[in-house]
C-alpha cells in the first residue's frame, strides 16, 4: 500500500512536471533568427566565348539566373550572331555572381576535371563541336573546344555540365550519368 | 499397398462417421446483462478444447462440429468477468448468453474509447491480430487496404500512405496506442512511422465523427491498439518470422507479456525487417530496399479504482528510393514517362544508396486514470514524440553522403478527459488538450529549408454524448473546438516573395532584408469547429442502420503554407501559399448492413462536401541554369467527394465462403468543374475461402482484385522542353490502365505441448506475375509495380 501511494505520488509529480514544462516551453520566446542559408556553389552565369580561329571579334553567348533553381525567374539569355562556314575556338566560363567579386566556378571545374565534363549538343547551322582539352587520364573535359558552322541559318548549341559522370563515356548524357550542374540551350543565328 | 489402402479407408471412413455424428453448429449470441447491447470480441472456448472463437460486432459467434450432448463453455470478455455455462447441444443449437459488462472501467487497460465500437454512428472497421500478422513483413498501408474503401498513395512499395475514401495525409489521423502521431504526415513521400508488428488491432473510423481524437480528421482516423492484458499471474508471448521472395528478405518480430494478479504488467516487443531490391515482372527495381527496426515497452498497474501506464516506442526506418525516379529536370521526366522501362536497372542488391530516406521516431507516454463512484472515469495523459527525418539525395564532392533534408519535429501533448457513465441511458464525455510542437530544420544540409523553423501551439476542447433512445436506437452528438497557432521564421528568395505577391499582402512580416533573401516571421492562428451527430438503429430482422453527419475543419499544415523551392528528392518545385486558410468538410454517411451466420452485407454511401479544399497539382515549369523543373502548387477550391463502399459475403457450406467488395469514389473540383487529382480508382475484390477446422485449422483463400482505370482526371500540362526546343505535353496526369491481380493465401495451425501453438502460412502475391502500374503510385512514371512474391510465415505462440 505504501508502495502504491508512492507510485501515485510520483505520477502526480510527473504530471505536474509535464504541465509546468509545457507552460514553460510555451512561454519561452526563443525568437533567435535562424541562420541564413544560400545554396552552396551556386552558378548564376554561364558564358560561352567563341573566337574565330582565323582571328576577328569574339562572339559571346550568355545565360544569367540571379535567383537560382529555387527562384521563379527564368535565366536571361543573350546571344550574338555567328558567321557562316567558320571554325571558332570556344571557352566556357561559370560564375557565381551572388558573391562580390564574382567567384569563377570554372576554376573549380578545372581543378577537379576528372570529376566533370561538359557536353555540347548542336543542331541546325552548327555542324559539330570538338573537345580541345583533357584531364590527367586523357578524357575530355570541355572547358575549351572548337565549334564549326555551316551555311547561314538557325542553330542551337546545348551546354550540359555533369558532375561525377562516368569517365570515359560514349559522349552521350545517358551513358555519362552523374548530376546535372548546368543545362542550357542557346538559339543562335548563323549569317 | 493393399494394407495402406485399407488403413486409409478405415481412417477416412472413421472420420466420416465421426463427422456425421458431430456436425452440429452452436450459434451463440453474447449480450450485456444490463442494457442488452451485443458484446463483440468475447472469447468463447469449449472446455477441454484449445480452439477459441470470438464474438463479432453483433455479439454473435459460431462453433462448428459439435456432437450432441452437453458442453461447457468458458466465456471471457476483456470488459467482463469470465463466465462458465453448460449448453445442451441437440442438433444445430442457438443460445443467448448474458455477461456482466460493468467491469470495463474497473479493469481498464485500454487508453481511450471502447473495444466494442469507437463510435456509435460512423462507418468503421477493425482488423484483428490474425489479419495484421499476415502483413508483418509489409506495412500498415498495405494491411489497411483489406478494409473496403481504403486505398493507398505510394512512392514505391515501401512508402505507403493510407487513403480513406479518397483522402490522405493530414486528413487522416493516426493514433498509436492513444497518442496522435506527429510524424510529418504532410508529405506525399512520408509514410506513417508505425511498426505494424507493434499493434494488436487496428480500427479505421471513416470520416471525422470520432471527435474525442481530433476535429480535423476529414478523411478518417486510424487507431492502433494493444490487446487487453489479463489481471492474473501469467506470462505469454509470440514470435513471428516472415520470408519474402520478392526482395529476398523478411522480418522477425517477437512479443512477450508478463502480468500479475495485482494488476501490474509489463509487455515488450521488437521487430526487424530487411528487404533488398524488389522486382517487377521483367526487371529489378534498383535501390528499393528497406531496413527497419521497431521496439516498444509498455508497463503499468491497473487497479480497481485507479491505475497508470507508461509506454515507449522507437521506430527507425531506412528506405531506398528507386534510382530511376531520380531525375534531373523536365526533359528527364519526359524521357522517363515515354519509355517503357526504368532508365537505370542494376543487379539485385541489399545495399541502400542515395536517394534514400531515414526516419527515427521516439514516442513516450504516461497515463493515469481514476474512477469516481457515481460519476465516471478521469483520464490524464502526457506524451512526447520526436520525429527526425533525413532525406539523402545524390550529391557529389564535399556534400556526398550529406542529407539534403534534416528535419526534427518535437511534440508534447497533455490531455485530460472524463467519461461520465453513471446514468442508465446517457453517457457523456468531456476532454481538453494542450499541445506544443517545434520544428527544427538543420541548416547544415547546405540546401535551403523546404519547411521552416516553427513553433506551434494547439488547444482543443470537446464534449460528446450518447443517448439510448430505445433498445434498438442510440443517438449520439458531439462538438469540438480547436485553436492552433503557428509562429514560423522563414527565408524567402526576394524574387519568389514578389512573384507570390507577398510583398503586397505580407510586407509587415518581413524581419530583415538580406539583399537576395528576406527573413520573415509568419504568425497565423486558426479557430476550428467540428461537430458530429448520428444515430444507430437495429431492425428486428437483424439489419443495422447507421446515419451520421459530421462537420470538420482542418488548419493548413506547414507544407501547405510554407513549401517553397526545389524538392530535391522529387525533382519538382513545390509552392505553398501563406494565404491558405482552414478547409471545412460537411460529411453525410449512411450504412446499412446485416451480419448473420450464413450471410451478411454492408452498403455505405457517403457524401463529403469540402469547401476551401487544399490540393497540390502540377501547374507548369520553371527554368533555371540546371534546366526546367515541373512546378506543383497548392491551391484551395470547393470540392465534393461522393462514393460508396459495398460488401457482401456468404457461407455456402461449413467450409466454403465467398467475399465480395466494391468501392468507388468520385471527386470533383466544384469551382473549376473538373475532376480532382489523385482520387483512387474503383476497385472490385472477390475472394473464395475454403476452411476446415479438423485439418489443423486449415484455410486457403484465393483473392481477385480488379482495379479499374481512373477515367476522371485533370488535364496534362504543356511545358517547354529545352531539349526538343518546343512546347510539349507533359503526360503527368494520365492514369495507367486497369489491372487485375490474384493473391493466394493459406494457413495451418498446429497445437504443441503446454498451450503452445505453431502457425504456418504460405502466401503468393501477384500470382500471375502481372505487369501493372497504379494511378496512386508516384513511381508509375518510371516503372511497373511489383511482380510475383512468395511469402512464408511461421508464428509460434507460447
Amino acid at each position: 500500500m505504501i508502495k502504491r501511494n508512492t507510485i501515485l505520488k510520483n505520477i502526480k509529480k510527473v504530471s505536474l512536471i509535464a504541465f509546468s514544462s509545457i507552460a514553460l516551453i510555451s512561454c519561452s520566446d526563443d525568437d533567435d533568427a535562424p541562420e541564413e542559408q544560400n545554396e552552396e556553389e551556386v552558378i548564376t552565369t554561364v558564358i560561352v566565348k567563341l573566337t574565330p580561329e582565323a582571328g576577328g571579334t569574339a562572339v559571346t553567348l550568355m545565360s544569367k539566373d540571379d535567383d537560382g533553381a529555387d527562384g521563379p525567374n527564368a535565366p536571361v539569355i543573350t546571344v550574338e550572331n555567328l558567321a557562316a562556314n567558320t571554325i571558332y575556338n570556344g571557352t566556357i566560363t561559370l560564375l557565381n555572381e551572388t558573391e562580390s567579386p564574382a567567384e569563377d566556378i570554372t576554376l573549380e571545374v578545372a581543378e577537379e576535371d576528372d570529376d566533370h565534363q561538359f557536353f555540347y549538343a548542336v543542331s541546325g547551322a552548327i555542324s559539330n563541336t570538338e573537345y580541345t582539352d583533357m584531364d590527367e587520364d586523357g578524357n575530355p573535359v570541355g572547358i575549351t573546344f572548337t565549334l564549326s558552322t555551316t551555311d547561314a541559318g538557325a542553330a542551337t548549341l546545348g551546354v550540359t555540365l555533369r558532375h561525377e559522370p562516368k569517365k570515359p563515356n560514349d559522349g552521350t548524357l545517358t551513358d555519362a550519368g552523374g548530376a546535372t550542374d548546368v543545362e542550357q540551350t542557346f538559339s543562335v543565328t548563323v549569317e | 499397398m493393399r494394407h495402406t489402402l485399407t488403413i486409409l479407408c478405415i481412417l477416412v471412413c472413421q472420420s466420416f462417421v465421426f463427422a456425421q455424428d458431430c456436425n452440429n453448429i452452436l450459434l451463440g449470441e453474447i449480450i450485456d446483462f444490463h442494457d442488452k447491447t451485443p458484446l463483440a470480441d468475447a472469447i468463447i472456448q469449449v472446455k477441454g478444447n484449445k480452439e477459441q472463437v470470438y464474438s463479432d460486432e453483433f455479439g454473435k459467434f459460431t462453433i462448428k462440429n459439435l456432437c450432441n450432448g452437453s458442453i461447457e463453455l468458458e466465456i471471457s470478455h476483456p470488459e467482463c468477468s469470465t463466465r462458465f455455462i453448460m449448453v445442451e447441444i441437440n442438433g444445430n443449437t442457438h443460445k443467448k448468453i448474458t455477461l456482466e459488462h460493468h467491469l470495463e472501467e474497473l479493469n481498464e487497460v485500454k487508453v481511450i474509447g471502447s473495444t466494442i465500437n469507437k463510435t456509435n454512428s460512423a462507418q468503421e472497421k477493425t482488423l484483428k491480430t490474425e489479419q495484421l500478422e499476415r502483413f508483418g513483413s509489409s506495412n500498415l498501408g498495405d494491411a489497411l487496404k483489406q478494409i473496403n474503401g481504403v486505398s493507398s498513395l505510394n512512392t514505391g512499395s515501401n512508402i505507403v500512405k493510407p487513403v480513406i475514401q479518397g483522402l490522405s495525409g493530414s486528413r487522416v489521423l493516426i493514433l498509436n496506442n492513444g497518442t496522435r502521431m506527429q510524424d510529418m504526415e504532410w508529405g506525399a513521400e512520408h509514410a506513417p512511422n508505425i511498426d505494424i508488428n507493434a499493434a494488436n488491432k487496428v480500427t479505421i473510423v471513416k470520416g471525422s465523427a470520432a471527435l474525442q481524437y481530433g476535429g480535423d480528421a476529414i478523411g478518417g482516423i486510424i487507431l492502433l491498439d494493444q490487446n487487453r492484458i489479463p489481471k492474473k499471474d501469467t506470462i505469454y508471448g509470440k514470435t513471428l518470422v516472415n520470408g519474402v521472395s520478392n526482395g529476398q528478405g523478411g522480418n522477425i518480430s517477437t512479443e512477450l507479456t508478463k502480468a500479475y494478479e495485482n494488476g501490474f504488467y509489463v509487455k515488450g516487443q521488437a521487430s526487424y525487417k530487411k528487404l533488398g531490391d524488389v522486382e517487377a515482372p521483367d526487371y529489378v527495381l534498383s535501390n528499393t530496399g528497406v531496413s527497419q527496426f521497431g521496439a516498444s515497452i509498455n508497463f503499468g498497474k491497473l487497479g480497481f479504482e485507479s491505475g497508470w501506464s507508461a509506454y515507449y516506442s522507437y521506430f527507425d526506418t531506412n528506405i531506398g528510393i528507386l534510382s530511376a525516379s531520380h531525375i534531373g529536370n523536365v526533359d528527364d521526366l519526359i524521357t522517363a514517362i515515354n519509355s517503357d522501362e526504368p532508365s537505370k536497372i542494376s543487379d539485385f542488391t541489399y545495399d541502400i544508396k542515395e536517394p534514400r530516406q531515414n526516419v527515427k521516431h521516439h514516442l513516450g507516454k504516461l497515463k493515469y486514470y481514476k474512477r469516481f463512484e457515481g460519476l465516471g472515469k478521469l483520464n490524464i495523459q502526457y506524451d512526447i514524440q520526436q520525429n527526425h527525418r533525413f532525406e539523402y539525395d545524390i550529391r557529389v564532392g564535399d556534400d556526398k553522403g550529406k542529407a539534403s533534408l534534416d528535419l526534427k519535429l518535437t511534440t508534447q501533448t497533455l490531455a485530460a478527459d472524463i467519461n461520465i457513465d453513471a446514468f442508465e441511458k446517457q453517457k457523456f464525455s468531456f476532454g481538453i488538450l494542450g499541445r506544443y510542437q517545434e520544428n527544427f530544420p538543420n541548416p547544415e544540409t547546405g540546401v535551403r529549408r523546404l519547411i521552416p523553423d516553427y513553433e506551434k501551439v494547439d488547444f482543443g476542447v470537446f464534449a460528446t454524448t450518447e443517448y439510448k433512445f430505445s433498445d434498438a436506437t442510440t443517438l449520439d452528438a458531439g462538438i469540438r473546438y480547436d485553436y492552433s497557432k503557428i509562429d514560423a521564421q522563414k527565408f524567402y528568395i526576394t524574387s519568389r516573395w514578389e512573384e507570390r505577391g507577398y510583398d503586397e499582402d505580407y510586407s509587415d512580416i518581413v524581419v530583415s532584408d538580406r539583399s537576395t533573401q528576406l527573413l520573415t516571421n509568419p504568425k497565423f492562428s486558426y479557430h476550428n469547429f467540428s461537430a458530429s451527430a448520428g444515430l444507430k438503429h437495429r431492425f428486428s430482422n437483424e439489419n443495422q442502420f447507421r446515419f451520421n453527419y459530421s462537420l470538420a475543419q482542418r488548419a493548413p499544415n506547414p507544407s501547405e503554407l510554407f513549401s517553397d523551392g526545389l524538392h530535391h528528392s522529387a525533382a519538382r518545385i513545390e509552392l505553398g501559399d501563406l494565404r491558405i486558410k482552414s478547409e471545412t468538410s460537411h460529411r453525410l454517411s449512411l450504412s446499412l448492413g446485416k451480419d448473420t451466420y450464413t450471410w451478411g452485407y454492408e452498403v455505405s454511401p457517403y457524401y463529403n462536401l469540402i469547401s476551401d479544399f487544399i490540393l497540390l497539382e502540377p501547374t507548369g515549369v520553371e527554368f533555371s541554369l540546371r534546366g526546367a523543373f515541373p512546378v506543383w502548387e497548392y491551391r484551395q477550391t470547393d470540392a465534393r467527394l461522393l462514393g460508396v463502399d459495398a460488401s457482401i459475403y456468404n457461407n455456402w457450406t461449413n467450409n466454403w465462403r465467398t467475399d465480395h467488395k466494391f468501392s468507388i469514389v468520385k471527386g470533383k473540383d466544384r469551382t473549376k468543374n473538373e475532376a480532382l487529382i489523385n482520387i483512387p480508382s474503383a476497385r472490385l475484390q472477390n475472394q473464395i475461402t475454403f476452411a476446415k477446422q479438423e485439418w489443423n485449422n486449415f484455410n486457403i483463400s484465393l483473392q481477385s482484385e480488379y482495379v479499374f482505370k481512373q477515367n476522371e482526371y485533370i488535364d496534362n500540362i504543356m511545358v517547354y522542353s529545352p531539349q526538343q526546343d518546343q512546347e510539349v505535353e507533359l503526360d503527368i496526369n494520365t492514369p495507367p490502365s486497369a489491372y487485375h491481380l490474384l493473391k493466394l493465401d493459406s494457413e495451418m495451425k498446429f497445437d504443441l505441448k503446454n498451450t503452445k501453438a505453431l502457425t504456418v502460412g504460405l502466401g503468393i502475391n501477384n500470382l500471375l506475375n502481372t505487369e501493372y502500374r497504379d494511378y496512386l503510385n508516384r513511381q508509375r512514371y518510371f516503372t511497373d509495380d511489383l511482380g510475383r512474391s512468395f511469402t512464408l510465415r511461421l508464428k509460434l505462440n507460447y
